[in-house]
């Protein structure tokens, strides 16, 4: 039996012209994925790269907000600059400790908050729209949030505790009646530190639960019937697998909490003194405040091996992880 | 209806090579198996004829005009996938329809020709339906119905029956072959399944290491295999292969015969086999069994299958000892150093 | 642990959970009802209104701020953004996932590379360019700057949605007819839409979300945004106007926090797709 009269019957036939030609040379995959990156690989070098390349020049040069030309070579001089004030290594040290214990406290919240999230439940629906208010926030106003909550007069924290008796006289975190959450260097740190927490979780976990969705249910259910408790099939079946996902979610997070200078910003203004500051701020108000442009890069610049190297040892450990 | 060619084809993937040197010549509007195990070359082969790879070297022509270097949507191939390749996000219709909308075909014509197919594979009360919804031999069809609604020269099948039930694949098997039939389009279909290539096809080409072993009609091959490879792969169970020190004597299960019902001439071998057990399967039984007498001393033990092609049990127990012979028309001999087929047999009888 | 016991410490968990990310919202949104009179007394129970709500402090925020505008910035800059990632983060991640061979294939990580620089070392050349470009002061230097921010992550997660369908769909559609960039379009962009989807609010909240760039490259009022401009207008030298801040805060947060929250399951399908690759 044959087919109705046709047009689809045209052999191998190759249309002419340049029209043809161009897009003949889209038939490739090899120059259509050219095309299709270069957008964004242009775009990323030209806001991305080149500035990248010009803050390395300006960490050279004696540039200021005055004169903001990058005409001389100054060498190392700004950099030298840098480490020999005391505020450096406070700066350098408080910004690891942020990192590590926001990563930290993360990961832990995010495990915690993703075995709960992983199960259905009565009123889950409310508990996402609840679990997501954060992140939602941008995070000059969580910053902000925070600030009243924790404010040296009025934090209702404070108000609790002294109802409780923590606080005022005779308890055991006074005899004052308030904590001074931003004004003293650990607590302030340890606000800065809580808020990365507080408004990143929400991120990480929806990171981690998607890892943890993926972990198949016959290896669990296995686990069950033989009969591991709760706390052992987390550690020996749960978290393995989740491994190279929570890797993905610590760095993405790690990155955007070591960039991010907005809580210190807003909450301890690197207070009290310089005590409280981490290395992105510092930078910041060198550069922008204090008008020393060449300064305020050389100080980022030294964030960048730092993250460099913690990036590599992730994505090397990910990798293999992967292959297994 | 066209005519395939290869010539001298060739695909290297770094230092691997996947097709080394394959020449094929497909009559017009037959069905050609291209049979062979994973990693044959066989996909690899058929990625090629279908455009979705580029050769090394070496060409490919339909109906002597080549086609290499023309992409895939130039070339008058349409594919059946082994997973359907079903479009998720349209219905069935829409399904069949999209190589003629791709094309841009007037709509008059685009309404007849997928009645036309709806009729052809009887799937005119699952247009509307979405293809998660569709069971494995009603995806199928609407993947034939797709490939066949733009009337190509020629068909690929990648292995199409590999997704669906044990079941229903024999009843699947006959409608392509009718289908083929009906449509009369050349068809490639590729497979590692030697029973359905046997069954379906024309010819077959049985592929190994990138290289064509032996092409000829289902018949030829089961009979006069061309080399140990295609010997032991066309069959199930796979022909007996009995090692005699510089020959290889090939003889297919049923080919091996009670000596007490076989007259004495045209017996190329005598064999004592030790039965070691008995398997029914419905129609016939098998024998399983080890040389224990009729070969060199050294090459004893080896294992062979027979064929009783009938119901009631043989005449024999597992332990027992039985002479069975293969008559000369039967044995084939095989050089025991280049797997090629020998004509004259010089064989050491003990 | 029997079955009750589980089942109540399980639940109590979730509540502390919830506690943990809403009550400071609770208690931001009760702020905002307060009478100046009673916020400012100290040892005043914060929880109850003693002397009664008004709805002052949020009108104010209405009147006699720039509130309205810098919404309405955030709004379009936001919209504008999005719509920047989807056209650049779109066609690249099908270009890694599929047409860049062997190499495009596993650059999925190395797309976190570029978050490696950050942007406290970038604002202050990333400004120098900005002014270059006849942009400073206006809203179209942060929808021109913030895709720096949202384009890798989305072309990451799009990546990995792209590798998990099939590639014998795309070459199904080759063989139909189409030209590859049509087989792109007409079969494995439908696939993608719910990663699309997910990388659509990503790219909304990122952009939101930054304070740095909003700060540094826009000072003027009318042309700010949320972030940069709630702090700077309602925190004059040592007086911060709490209640209207706060209700700053939870006039965003609320409805954003609705819309995330009732697509979180679809969100967490988007990075199944992108981890499984």
């Amino acid at each position: 039996m044959n087919a109705p009269s046709t047009s689809t019957r045209q052999g191998a036939a190759v249309p002419e012209g340049l029209r043809g030609r161009i897009g003949d040379a889209l038939e490739r995959p090899g120059v259509l994925g050219t095309v299709m990156l270069a957008p964004a690989i242009l775009y990323i070098v030209a806001f991305v790269a080149v500035p990248f390349c010009i803050a390395i020049a300006l960490s050279f040069s004696n540039a200021t907000v005055g004169d903001p030309t990058i005409d001389s070579f100054v060498g190392l001089e700004n950099f030298r600059a840098v480490l020999q004030q005391e505020a450096f290594v406070t700066a350098l040290r408080n910004s690891v400790i942020v990192t590590i214990a926001t990563v930290v406290g993360i990961v832990v919240l995010a495990t915690i908050a993703v075995e709960l999230l992983a199960r259905d439940f009565r009123g889950k629906r409310l508990v996402q729209v609840l679990f997501m208010m954060p992140w939602a926030m941008p995070v000059a106003l969580s910053a902000i949030t925070w600030l009243w909550l924790l404010d040296s007069q009025f934090s209702p924290i404070d108000w609790l505790l002294l109802k409780v008796g923590v606080l005022g006289p005779g308890g055991p975190l006074g005899p004052a009646q308030h904590m001074y959450y931003l004004g003293r260097e650990w607590l302030g740190l340890g606000s800065v530190v809580f808020l990365d927490i507080w408004r990143t979780l929400p991120l990480a976990t929806i990171i981690v639960l998607a890892g943890r969705l993926s972990i198949p249910r016959e290896r669990l259910e296995q686990a069950q019937i033989d009969g591991a408790s709760f706390m052992r099939i987390l550690f020996r079946i749960i978290v393995p697998a989740l491994a190279p996902v929570l890797i993905v979610a610590i760095l993405f997070t790690a990155l955007l909490v070591i960039g991010e200078m907005s809580s210190v910003a807003l909450l301890t203004r690197g207070g009290p003194g310089h005590s409280g500051q981490i290395l992105p701020y510092w930078a910041y108000l060198k550069g922008i405040e204090s008008g020393d442009l060449a300064q305020g890069a050389a100080i980022s610049l030294f964030l960048f091996p730092v993250l460099a190297a913690a990036a590599i040892v992730a994505l090397r450990f990910a990798s293999r992880l992967h292959r297994d | 209806m066209a005519v395939l060619e290869t010539r001298a084809l060739m695909k290297h993937f770094g230092r691997i090579r996947a097709v080394d040197g394959i020449d094929i010549t497909s009559g017009d509007g037959e069905l050609l198996a291209i049979l062979g195990p994973s990693g044959s070359g066989k996909s690899t082969l058929m990625r090629m004829v279908a455009g979705l790879e580029e050769p090394s070297s070496g060409d490919i022509l339909v109906d002597g005009r080549s086609i290499v270097g023309i992409p895939p949507k130039h070339r008058n191939v349409a594919m059946v996938f082994q997973s359907f390749a079903l479009y998720p996000h349209m219905n069935v219709r829409e399904n069949i329809r999209f190589p003629l909308v791709a094309r841009k075909v007037p709509e008059q014509e685009q309404r007849e020709k997928v009645d036309w197919v709806t009729g052809i594979l009887e799937i005119g009360d699952l247009l509307d339906r979405r293809p998660t919804r569709l069971s494995g031999g009603q995806m199928q069809r609407v993947a034939l119905a797709r490939a066949l609604v733009r009337d190509p020269e020629l068909f690929v099948f990648d292995e199409p029956l590999s997704s669906l039930d044990a079941q229903i694949r024999s009843q699947a098997r006959g409608e392509l072959r009718e289908l083929h039939d009906r449509t009369q389009i050349t068809t490639l279909y590729v497979t590692h399944d030697q029973l359905e290539a046997l069954g379906l096809a024309d010819r077959v080409a049985v592929v190994h290491n990138g290289r064509v072993q032996q092409i000829g009609s289902p018949r030829e091959l089961y009979e006069n295999p061309g080399n140990l490879f295609v010997a032991g792969f066309i069959g199930d169970p796979p022909m007996n292969l009995l090692n005699l020190g510089d020959t290889i004597v090939g003889a297919r299960p049923e080919h091996l015969l009670l000596e007490t019902d076989t007259s004495a001439e045209d017996v190329a071998l005598n064999l004592d086999i030790e039965i070691e057990h008995l398997e029914f399967l419905g129609a016939e039984w098998l024998i399983y069994g080890a040389v224990s007498g009729g070969i060199p001393e050294s090459e004893r033990r080896q294992r062979v299958i027979g064929r009783l092609r009938q119901a009631e049990p043989p005449p024999m127990r597992a332990g027992e000892h039985r002479q069975f012979v293969i008559k000369n028309a039967n044995a084939r001999y095989f050089d025991i150093a280049t797997g090629e087929r020998k004509s004259t047999p010089e064989v050491a009888l003990a | 642990m029997n079955r009750q016991a589980r089942k109540t410490s399980f639940y109590a968990a979730v509540v502390l959970l919830v506690l943990f990310s809403f009550l400071p919202i609770i208690y931001a949104v009760i702020t905002i009802f307060k009478k100046e009179s009673e916020l400012f007394t100290p040892g005043s129970n914060p929880f109850i209104y003693e002397q009664g709500a008004t709805l002052e402090h949020l009108t104010y925020l209405f009147t006699n701020t720039q509130f309205p505008t810098f919404l309405w910035n955030s709004v379009v800059i936001g919209l504008f953004v999005v719509a920047i990632t989807v056209l650049l983060a779109v066609p690249a991640a099908y270009a890694l996932a599929r047409l860049t061979g062997r190499w495009g294939e596993s650059s999925g990580m190395a797309i976190f590379l570029v978050y490696l620089i950050p942007p406290t070392l970038l604002f202050i050349p990333l400004f120098r360019v900005v002014v270059w470009l006849n942009l400073a002061n206006s809203i179209w230097a942060l929808v021109v700057v913030l895709p720096t921010i949202t384009v890798p992550f989305c072309t990451w997660l799009l990546l990995g949605f792209f590798r998990s369908v099939p590639r014998e769909l795309d070459e199904a559609a080759l063989l139909d007819g189409c030209s590859r960039f049509a087989a792109f379009r007409k079969v494995v962009l439908p696939q993608a839409l719910p990663g699309i989807g997910a990388c659509i609010v990503f790219a909304f909240s990122l952009s939101l979300s930054n304070y740095i760039y909003s700060v540094t490259f826009v000072s003027e009022s009318a042309s700010r945004n949320l972030s940069a401009g709630v702090p700077t207008e309602l925190i004059r030298g040592d007086v911060y106007f709490w209640p209207s801040l706060m209700a700053a805060t939870a006039i965003v947060a609320i409805p954003l926090g609705i819309a995330y929250g009732l697509l979180f399951d679809y969100l967490v399908r988007g990075f199944q797709s992108a981890e499984s690759g």
